[in-house]
């Protein structure tokens, strides 16, 4: 994790969790003494948003840039300049939280001239439980037109196959199996598989990738 | 059948599709967009037709065009997009056509906010529209009881050649849960579609949808006709899950995602010795007023919890018969209760921490 570039861009399919593991990672890494900055930049969700975490967040040292207008509800698809900031101080750790398809990933695109490959790394979240991310040609499009959109090249995969409470081995497993044909086919590493505690630490030690167990942040207890 | 990760917008979608759903009218609005934009990608797919309407009322009208040639067909808003739909919905009831409306609610009055909300009660069970009609409501708290339900609302709404409202607070739209796709539990005869326009190809009369009837006495038939219709849902249609009610002290009353938060608290409360029991509407109309006979003489007083400012609690009082004192928890706008809160208001209502 310390060994990954300092900007990481997170992208994702709608419900591969890609905020839950923005929202880990953050937290994980915070908790390594890194000066963090994590950016909602979802134009297109208005639900279960990392900035709706933004007191925990906060209690982690972690400095969340969000675009909602303060104290608003609304939906309206601004971003703030506030992210550029911490793209130019190279003293933080950035984490693009970016939306779900490529309409979601326009809002990267702003900040090109920032990809310097030396600099970034941007990891796909993928959940093989998703109709459209089920398969190696379904991930492969998605990858290619948020690549596409956004000016950013995926230089990581990272398997939350899940279902929720539900996730059993067997899904990681085959969410593995997944990853492993879409890593081939782009010729880019499974950087981490992630897992609810009570399944990661049942996953064999022999898949690529680090096991990172993640707690559900995003999701209330009652849910 | 192996079980998917879906929103709950896609999932309402995919259901429809599944019960044969072939047209769907719609308009944007948050936080329902994710349905009508899958519907849009995958009505194609089945041959179907997705239009988005120029208006929310324009879209119902497209409803009432499609259900009067007897097709499957849905349409979705929010709030207050439901809200301009009820001239459409009382004219469909009216002329007894059979259609499928989805809200997936959020904070009002007015345009409101985008977050979820319960406070459209009133409208879909007391009808927004002008008439004597009836909506048959269900109020899923899960994504799979809205798969199932909506599913089952296409049936329910043929059968009784009545509009059919699958209500969620935007929770319900906006969450991710496992979901698999089945057939559905009640199995229904459903009646030919001989009133349908469908072409008369010269060898019968003319059918006419219309809700129109000028003649007071044949409105009236009209009226009773359709009163007859709506006591049949009231006796065949009511559902609701009854959960701890054994030795309950309080008994609370709560649909959809509330539910589930309530739930929780039930669980946290028995965990102190306190004995709280959950009555949960699956039909908000008809309201499950029989279940609050199956009380048991242990409670004490009656819990409303709603994202609303109250408006359940209506039903709750008048399947109450005045028995015991109904008390009410809410959180309104877009806020939602949390367990601790509802447990502490049970402590409350109890006289203070045991």
């Amino acid at each position: 994790m310390l060994k990954d570039r300092r900007i990481r861009i997170i992208i994702g399919h709608y419900g591969s969790g890609k905020t839950e593991f923005a929202v880990n990672y953050a937290i994980n890494l915070a908790k390594e003494n890194k000066k963090i900055a994590l950016a909602d930049l979802d134009i297109v969700n208005p639900y279960f948003r990392s900035r709706e975490k933004e007191s925990l967040l906060e209690g982690y040292g972690i400095k969340v840039i969000a675009s909602y207008i303060k104290g608003s509800g609304s939906d309206l698809p601004s971003v703030t300049g506030d992210v550029l900031g911490p793209l130019q101080d190279k003293s933080y750790d950035v984490i693009l939280d970016v939306g779900g398809d490529a309409v979601g990933a326009r809002a990267l695109a702003r900040y090109k001239e920032y990809w310097n490959p030396k600099d970034y790394d941007m990891f796909c979240v993928i959940n093989a439980n998703r109709g459209d991310t089920s398969t190696v040609e379904g991930v492969l499009q998605h990858i290619q037109s948020m690549e596409n959109t956004s000016g950013a090249k995926v230089t990581g995969l990272i398997n939350n196959t899940h279902l929720l409470r539900h996730t059993t081995v067997e899904e990681v497993i085959k969410g593995q199996e997944l990853c492993s044909k879409v890593a081939g086919a782009l010729n880019t590493p499974i950087k981490y598989i992630t897992a609810i505690h009570e399944v990661a630490e049942k996953l064999p030690g022999n898949l690529e990738g680090t096991i990172m167990p993640i707690k559900m942040i995003m999701r209330e207890e009652w849910m | 059948m192996t079980r998917i990760l879906m929103k709950g917008n896609e999932a309402i979608g995919a259901a429809a599709i599944k019960a044969g759903c072939r047209y769907f009218f719609g308009y944007p609005i948050t936080p329902q967009n994710e349905l009508p934009e899958f519907m849009s990608k995958e009505m194609p797919k089945v041959d179907g037709v997705y239009v988005q309407a120029e208006s929310e009322v324009a879209a119902i009208n497209m409803v009432y065009g499609a259900a009067g040639t007897g097709a499957r067909v849905m349409t979705s808003s929010s709030s207050p997009g439901i809200a301009l739909k009820q001239e459409g919905i009382t004219y469909i009831a009216g002329a007894e056509l059979p259609c499928v409306i989805v809200n997936i609610s959020r904070g009002g009055p007015g345009l409101g906010g985008i977050q979820p909300s319960q406070a459209d009660y009133f409208q879909s069970t007391r009808g927004g529209g002008n008439g004597d009609y009836r909506l048959l409501v269900y109020a899923p708290a899960s994504l799979q009881e809205a798969v199932d339900l909506v599913i089952e609302a296409f049936d329910a709404a043929d059968y009784y050649r009545n509009p059919v409202m699958v209500i969620g607070d935007g929770m319900i739209g906006q969450m991710m849960e496992p979901v698999e796709f089945r057939e559905p539990a009640t199995k229904r005869e459903l009646p030919t579609k001989d009133w349908a326009t469908t072409g008369t190809n010269s060898s019968r009369k003319p059918n006419i949808i219309n809700s129109l009837a000028l003649d007071p006495e044949e409105l009236e038939k009209h009226n009773i006709k359709l009163d007859k219709k709506y006591k049949e849902m009231e006796e065949k249609e009511v559902r609701y899950e009854m959960y701890k009610m054994e030795d309950a002290e309080v008994v609370m009353v709560a649909y959809g995602t509330t539910a589930r938060i309530a739930k929780n608290a039930v669980d946290a409360l028995e965990k102190e010795g306190i004995k709280v029991g959950l009555i949960r509407p699956i039909t908000l109309w008809p309201f499950p007023y029989k279940a609050f006979k199956e009380i048991p003489a242990t409670a004490k007083a009656l819990l409303s919890v709603e994202m609303s400012m109250g408006q359940m609690i209506d039903d709750v009082k008048i399947a109450n018969e005045g028995r015991l004192p109904v008390e009410f928890y809410g959180r309104a706008g877009g806020m939602i209760p949390t367990p601790e809160a509802i447990a502490a208001k049970v402590k409350d209502i109890l006289g203070g921490a045991k």
